[in-house]
């Protein structure tokens, strides 16, 4: 198994961190994405013609999109089933967060961008924008909270607490803070102390 | 200019821009100590560089060079060119030049965690260093030609290079030679006899706010320029978000501040060499 990869990006870690929560035995092509935007070059968009990463091959199957690998990487490597129950109600729940990482909380990656690697995006717009997106978490978590459920889309971490980790978890690098966000914090240390959690530079464990 | 400048900051060289990289209409734009400014390439790759709170007649020009993979500027009087680095001329370096990381801080702050070796096995656990071989033994700090030279300092680091496949004792020699610029000589895994060199040069856009530039001068015959990127801006970016939440924003100097810092003789000796020649850009007193 093979993951285009690059080290910054929170939609890679997303993968590397479930790989090492699956236990998965993978090799890295490390891609540079800043500054040399190889990810826009001709060698790169015939792997993924819309240029990004994280790009996903196993055997014969190639994927793109974080949330769409880690759908695969469940279906065919969780043996407990957990990560992605299969039963109709959690399948839509994930699903549900699913896109909410692939879009609301990409707002953060994008205030993040803007000011760490100087990308012409309208940061404050991005700050506002997952600002929201984290309220609506936050209160969810509350919600779910007073049931006694812990975790985005049921009662154990599902792939749904994976996709959403970690532009919540490196949103200070975009100047978006915790401080607002209670039930997000607890919920960040909660992942950050899952056996086999593995750190990228702007998160780290928890001792 | 949010603040006057002290001659010793206004009159240093800064990096600006890497050599290749270039926006729309072959301009970059960026800031300098509070002053905007823009470099323009002509057809055969010379650059002009202009600062933009000025008219023409009023002398917009700023002076260009390039050196070491990159294009510097100075909005003062250079009494010298730009800093030497003999070391990196050396046959079989591969060198980098990696492009600006913005840093919401004081550049000063950014060099003086650079110079500190006490939070490698913490920030940088598992490759600059490890708990519990947390020790800094006892390193030489001297002051050279009106630069900063920290020698003999020694450290385990279980990863000290992309190429290391192992921990190793690394021998450690920093150098400033530039309030913005500290060089760093470090063992190289591959041939022990000699040190692998990596600078900051750091663009001090505003008083707390810098974008740094990373250059390297290797030995490496295994990694990819790509993988070495990684290993290197992996290392870089641990330390971003601990120096954005440093307080004060700035670097204290004088007053009270050196007895309540912690006792590092590298960062004491950086902080008094500010002090000595009238630094006050970037720094606060107290």
């Amino acid at each position: 198994m093979k993951l285009y990869d690059y080290i910054l990006s929170g939609n890679c870690y997303k993968i590397r961190l479930f790989l090492s929560f699956l236990d998965i035995n993978y090799e890295t092509v490390p891609v540079d994405y800043y500054p040399g935007r190889e990810h826009r070059f001709p060698d790169f968009l015939e792997i993924n013609p819309l240029g990004q990463l994280p790009v996903l091959v196993d055997d014969e199957v190639k994927l793109r999109d974080a949330q769409a690998i880690l759908i695969y990487l469940a279906s065919k490597y969780d043996t407990s089933g957990r990560w992605y129950p299969r039963n109709p109600e959690a399948m839509g729940k994930i699903a549900m967060w699913l896109s909410f990482a692939g879009t609301e909380i990409m707002n953060s990656s994008n205030a993040r961008l803007h000011d760490m690697l100087a990308y012409d995006l309208d940061a404050d717009k991005a700050r506002a924008n997952a600002h929201a997106a984290f309220r609506i978490l936050d209160d969810h978590l509350v919600e779910v909270g007073f049931a006694g459920q812990e975790w985005i889309a049921g009662t154990q971490p599902s792939i749904a607490d994976v996709a959403c980790f970690p532009y919540v978890a490196l949103s200070r690098d975009g100047g978006i803070e915790h401080d607002d966000y209670p039930a997000i914090q607890s919920w960040l240390t909660r992942i950050q102390s899952l056996p086999r959690f593995i750190d990228m530079p702007g998160i780290h464990f928890m001792k | 200019m949010s603040k006057i400048v002290d001659p010793f900051t206004l009159n240093q060289w800064y990096a600006v821009r890497t050599e290749n990289k270039n926006g729309p209409d072959r301009t970059h734009r960026t800031r300098l100590l509070g002053v905007d400014i823009i470099c323009q390439d002509d057809e055969n790759g010379q650059v002009s560089i202009r600062r933009l709170d000025r008219t023409e007649s009023q002398d917009s020009e700023l002076p260009s060079r390039k050196r070491y993979g990159l294009v510097w500027t100075s909005l003062g009087m250079p009494e010298s060119g730009i800093f030497e680095m003999p070391e990196t001329e050396e046959e079989g370096r591969r060198h980098f030049v990696w492009d600006a990381v913005t840093v919401k801080t004081s550049g000063l702050r950014a060099i003086e965690n650079f110079l500190d070796l006490a939070h490698f096995p913490y920030v940088h656990s598992g490759i600059l260093g490890e708990e519990p071989l947390t020790e800094v033994t006892d390193y030489q700090v001297e002051r050279i030609n009106n630069e900063i030279w920290v020698k003999d300092c020694s450290f385990h680091q279980p990863k000290a290079a992309a190429i290391a496949e192992e921990g190793i004792h690394v021998n450690y020699i920093y150098r400033v030679p530039h309030p913005f610029v500290s060089i760093l000589y470090k063992t190289c895994p591959l041939f022990p006899e000699k040190f692998d060199v990596i600078a900051l040069m750091v663009l001090p856009r505003e008083e707390d706010v810098c974008d740094i530039y990373t250059t390297a001068s290797l030995f490496d015959n295994v990694n990819t320029d790509v993988e070495i990127l990684h290993f290197q801006q992996k290392i870089f970016l641990q330390d971003r978000l601990i120096l954005e939440n440093q307080v004060p924003k700035l670097l204290p100097l004088g007053g009270r501040s050196e007895v309540s810092v912690r006792a590092d003789a590298a960062s004491i000796a950086y902080r008094r060499w500010l002090l000595d020649n009238g630094l006050s850009y970037g720094a606060c007193t107290g």
